[in-house]
């Protein structure tokens, strides 16, 4: 049922395609974020009707039927899911989308006509299918479902350009030929790379990847917007590729890596393979008595959270504790790392879901001169954001990443879980110094012990 | 539609999109990068379109594949973008009534 003149059609899809402009920038500013995603949803709203509207659509009810099963399964995971695996729940949403992308470029196959639209199908297979694998490798790996830390095994780098070698091939064969069945081989091959792309990526690093894989997805839905001639396609996902590229350098900056290092570090030798053994060095550690001794009497207080306090669901103790400390007339501040928790600005919104106030929580080029005049600096549940490797040691795999400077504060305290390594998967000197104390055990139950002392004094 | 067309398309939207996120702050990152996400959720127009073109049972299983997908990629996205940002905006509120799971 063709409603909708060709003029009508594009017309609808210049608003949608404005709407997702006007997403991406109000998303880019706090003030408007919600806003921006709102009319991002509105923008796709206006496209889906659009396309029913304007287009002969044979098997009509079995759409339907499949648009609202999978509404049925997303939105009820998207509502439901813990704050702290948000990250690889994106993941997973990215791959489906680069999967679909590369479903409908191998069925277009057939329709399309000249070079330039084989070459875009040919792009819209290989790289879909390596977002598609990839990601479902970060997600498993931020799921926890495999080791987090990077995989490297004998001779990957040469069979990684095989592949892609392959892959390469396989591509020209199919935009010679137009042969499905090199569409189904270079599926095939993008999935494999994108396993072993993904698999030698380790640690801290992963969210920058899935940044990566979301503006892959993106150009892949650039592409198949020219395949099928559609305009909005191909502007959307190129706003998706343009802007995911800027965000995932902006990312990897933030952490102090370069997009190229994350990718291929861990195959320049095992600096980045680390380790997930404790280490039995003498630490000193003490009870949540004396923790509370150490907060009660202090004047300055600076909180570092990491994804140890996330997982824990401590983030509502803490923020008590840090109303409790206030009462008292501590000054407590949250000094948050760019990629505390598990992806860059994660950690902000878990204790704004904890309702800690905007104004407590600051970045880091903001507290940082502030350790040298603070009592005690109290890091729960991070280790690699205070890891002073990242400055002293040029060998470690964190060197470089900027760190909140929480060894300058008078006195240290750690809520850790046990003695091993972060997610980077090294040791953390300043375990070992003076001036550190350690309380053992899991965040909530240590806050909560913590809280209660304080409550005492 | 022309090649050239379409190439201008490509390489204005280039620009707006690195153009729109230039500034934005380390807190953003992952709300943006997850709006993004949802964004690329639109190849389910494209799915829908391959969908209804189908010519044989096959083809169609196939594309309702696809159609699943981008569906997931699109509602999802834009459900858990919208989760987090709403951390961000009701404050006075208790966490425990913006959200469902707290009645469920």
């Amino acid at each position: 049922m063709s409603l909708l003149s060709i003029e009508a059609t594009a017309l609808l899809y210049l608003v949608a395609a404005v709407c997702f402009i006007l997403a991406l920038k109000g998303l880019s500013s706090p003030k408007s974020a919600r806003r921006g995603n709102l009319i991002g949803a509105f923008g796709a709203l206006v496209a889906l009707v659009t396309v029913f509207l304007s287009t002969e659509l044979d098997n009509l009810a079995l759409i339907i039927a499949t648009i609202l099963v999978g509404s049925a399964i997303a939105a009820p995971i998207s509502r439901r899911v813990a704050m702290t695996q948000m990250p690889q729940l994106v993941a997973l949403f990215n791959g489906v989308g680069g999967g679909a992308a590369a479903l409908v470029a191998m069925l277009e196959l057939t329709h399309v006509e000249g070079i330039g639209a084989v070459i875009a199908v040919a792009f819209t297979v290989l790289v879909g299918a390596v977002s598609f694998s990839g990601s479902v490798i970060t997600f498993a790996k931020l799921q926890e479902l495999m080791p987090t830390r990077p995989i490297v095994f004998p001779g990957g780098p040469i069979v990684m350009s095989l592949v892609a070698l392959a892959s390469l091939a396989a591509a020209v064969w199919l935009v010679i030929s137009g042969d499905p069945l090199a569409s189904y081989v270079l599926l095939g091959l993008g999935l494999v790379l994108g396993v072993l792309f993904v698999l030698p990526v380790g640690g801290a690093d992963v969210p920058i990847v899935i940044s990566l894989l979301n503006a892959f997805t993106g150009l892949t839905v650039a592409a198949s917007g020219l395949v099928l001639g559609n305009t909005l396609l191909l502007v959307a996902g190129t706003l998706v590729g343009a802007s995911g590229t800027i965000l995932t350098r902006a990312m990897a900056s933030a952490m102090g890596r370069s997009v190229a290092g994350i990718l291929f570090g861990a195959f320049k030798g095992g600096s980045t393979a680390g380790s997930t053994v404790a280490s039995d060095r003498p630490v000193r550690s003490s009870s949540a008595e004396d923790v509370a001794i150490l907060l009660g009497y202090a004047q300055r207080v600076i909180v570092v959270p990491g994804y140890g306090l996330a997982v824990a669901q401590a983030q509502h103790t803490m923020a008590e504790l840090a109303t409790t400390l206030e009462a008292k007339g501590i000054e407590v501040v949250f000094g948050i790392h760019p990629v505390a928790g598990r992806m860059p600005g994660h950690m902000n919104v878990l204790l704004a879901e904890a309702n800690v106030p905007y104004e407590v929580l600051q970045e880091m080029d903001e507290v940082n001169p502030q350790f040298k005049t603070a009592d005690v600096a109290l890091v729960v549940g991070a280790n690699d954001v205070v890891n002073p490797a990242a400055k002293s040691s040029p060998g470690s795999p964190i060197y470089g990443m900027p760190i909140l400077d929480v060894a300058s504060a008078r006195q240290v305290v750690f809520l850790k879980r046990s003695m091993r390594p972060g997610f980077a998967g090294i040791e953390n000197e300043l375990l070992f110094e003076p001036q550190t104390t350690l309380l053992f055990g899991d965040a909530k139950e240590s806050l909560t012990k913590v809280l209660g002392a304080v409550k005492a004094l | 539609m022309d090649p050239i067309t379409l190439l201008t398309f490509f390489v204005l939207s280039v620009f707006v999109g690195f153009e729109v996120v230039s500034k934005v702050s380390s807190t953003l990152h992952t709300p943006l990068m997850s709006g993004a996400n949802a964004i690329h959720g639109i190849i389910l127009v494209g799915a829908i379109i391959v969908a209804g073109q189908a010519e044989n049972v096959g083809l169609l299983i196939v594309a309702l594949i696809a159609v699943l997908l981008a569906t997931v990629n699109l509602v999802g996205g834009f459900v858990v973008t919208d989760r987090m940002l709403e951390m961000f905006g009701g404050r006075k509120q208790p966490a425990k009534a913006t959200t469902e799971e707290g009645a469920r």
